[in-house]
């Protein structure tokens, strides 16, 4: 009895999980381009194992910044500190889903999951172990030999997180991963989503433009501003998610956490 | 009741399918159906215009082929495509290597982008036939010059496709090339050129037609050899069934050479294209 209430003390206690573990550390990050400024003076961390959202309206510099985490675009000035390590390019311990799945098309679904690992060069049977061993998990299995045109959308993108998976990075980067995925799926989505947060234990860095679905799924929510972008506010949903998804979508906490930041985004809509 | 009546609906076209069904079914199973009776159209145009006459000088279907299997048996056929084939093939493939070489350079660097760039555009919007008789001024009649006018032609299409087709590769994948560390030589050999090989293919079909058309213009302008001496010398002795027939052999090697490109890529190259 006392164990388990001391458990149970141990998981709902923030302080627990969030003494400086940050994995991920925005410094003074500026992004021009030319004259436009895109983003100024973002100051960020990201703790491990949690979930944060980047939400904003179009032109604050959402993915802008999730790519300069990812390094693939350069910061103007500022840096990213990743382990502890200031980083300048792209590296093992990150990996990108991106909006548009970047699937090669004449690849089939296993060597696509493999090609993180291809791309390291691991032997071809361990990489094809693995990579069965995501699709599996994505819930995929029976496609791998399968072309990406041959799948819906959704299943695609199920393709680009298995790929991200793979090649088994501390932190994972998705772009707008769901946005073009039709409403049916990318529900089934969020909760398989979330299901793989629980699984995995990594750091999720999730750019979203649906209010819905960033209170859906994050511990923590980065409400950037536009035109340059700058931190807005930062919240923290706290949502029960031990509910089943559809208690979720109905409980007042989570609405009131969606009309929060509709509330504080609505005067930079057209 | 109901059951056994439907079943006999369903059985019925299958035991007496009638001959237009069967002809239906049959060109739905072989795509190549089609292109066999479009020939058979035109083959059978050319008989009934080759019979009226429409001109002395133009032979009936029949006659060019068996003229055809004439020059076959008598060996001048061959001997006309041995030499043919030597400009063609040493140019068609010079340009091939060279024009996707140069072509995926200018695609990858700015810097070879800028210097080469112009010179291939100015080259594809030339009229080659006009510089033919400047080839043979500098090279002479040889092999040389009949190969030179095969590149010139080959050549710039090749280049400016293949540069076209780098250029167009979805960044997206180099990027996701890139988020998994992958070195410049793995972005190049992994996405880059099968992302394009669609496209460098376009290119070296158009290349080789280029090709084609260079071969003869060299046989017909510079000193008549090959296939380019049986059109000449059969035009000059009013043998028109040779003639026909040497030309017709021509443009069906540069077709099947063409199908034959094609099927290559789809198969070996591209495999997801055969699964529609």
């Amino acid at each position: 009895m006392t164990i388990q209430a001391s458990t149970a003390a141990a998981q709902f206690d923030p302080e627990s999980v969030t003494t400086d573990d940050s994995v991920v550390r925005v410094e003074g990050i500026c992004k021009r381009y030319g004259a436009v400024e895109a983003l100024r003076g973002i100051d960020l961390q990201f703790e491990r194992g949690k979930l944060t959202t980047l939400l904003g309206p179009s032109g604050c510099g959402k993915t802008t910044l999730l790519k300069i985490i990812a390094g693939l675009i350069p910061a103007t000035s500022g840096q990213i500190v990743i382990n502890d390590r200031v980083v300048t390019g792209p590296g093992p311990e990150r990996a990108f889903v991106f909006q548009d799945f970047a699937l090669m098309p004449w690849a089939t679904v296993l060597r696509n999951v493999g090609f993180g690992l291809e791309l390291k060069g691991v032997a071809e049977g361990e990489r094809n172990r693995i990579a069965r061993n995501y699709i599996e998990q994505v819930g995929l299995q029976g496609f791998e030999d399968k072309f990406p045109h041959e799948l819906s959308g959704g299943m695609r993108q199920r393709v680009g997180i298995a790929r991200a998976f793979a090649v088994n990075a501390d932190v994972l980067l998705l772009d707008e991963p769901f946005s073009a995925v039709d409403e049916q799926n990318r529900r089934k989505f969020q909760e398989d989503l979330l299901r793989l947060v629980e699984i995995e234990r990594k750091t999720f860095i999730f750019v979203t433009h649906s209010i819905e679905e960033a209170v859906y799924v994050s511990d923590r929510i980065v409400l950037l501003s536009p035109r340059p972008g700058r931190l807005a506010r930062i919240i923290e949903p706290r949502i029960d998610r031990s509910a089943s998804p559809d208690e979720i979508r109905r409980d007042a906490a989570y609405l009131d956490v969606v009309e929060d930041i509709w509330q504080s985004l609505r005067h930079y809509a057209e | 009741m109901a059951l056994m009546s439907q079943e006999t609906k369903l059985a019925l076209p299958r035991e007496a399918p009638t001959t237009l069904e069967a002809i239906r079914l049959f060109a739905e199973r072989r795509r190549s159906f089609w292109v066999v009776l479009s020939l058979a159209c035109l083959f059978t145009a050319w008989e009934i215009a080759g019979r009226i006459p429409i001109s002395y000088a133009f032979p009936t279907f029949s006659d060019t082929v068996a003229a055809f299997f004439e020059m076959v048996g008598d060996g001048t056929m061959i001997r006309a495509y041995f030499l043919t084939l030597q400009p063609l093939v040493l140019g068609v493939v010079i340009s091939a290597l060279c024009g996707i070489g140069i072509g995926i350079l200018m695609g990858l660097s700015d810097k070879a982008e800028w210097l080469l760039a112009p010179v291939f555009i100015v080259l594809q919007a030339a009229p080659m036939a006009a510089l033919v008789p400047l080839v043979t001024f500098i090279y002479g009649i040889g092999l040389t010059a009949k190969t030179l006018a095969v590149i010139m032609l080959a050549l710039p299409v090749i280049v400016l496709n293949s540069y076209k087709a780098v250029r167009h590769v979805n960044p997206s994948l180099v990027d996701m090339c890139r988020s998994f560390q992958g070195s410049r030589r793995q972005q190049i050999f992994k996405i880059i050129i099968p992302d394009a090989s669609p496209v460098l293919f376009a290119g070296l079909r158009l290349g080789v037609a280029a090709g084609f058309i260079g071969v003869m213009l060299a046989e017909l302008l510079i000193t008549p050899t090959g296939i380019g001496d049986l059109i000449t010398y059969h035009r000059s002795v009013a043998n028109y069934a040779h003639m026909y027939a040497a030309v017709a052999s021509i443009i069906a090697v540069s077709t099947l050479t063409l199908a034959g490109l094609q099927w290559f890529e789809t198969n070996i190259l591209r495999p997801e294209k055969r699964r529609k």
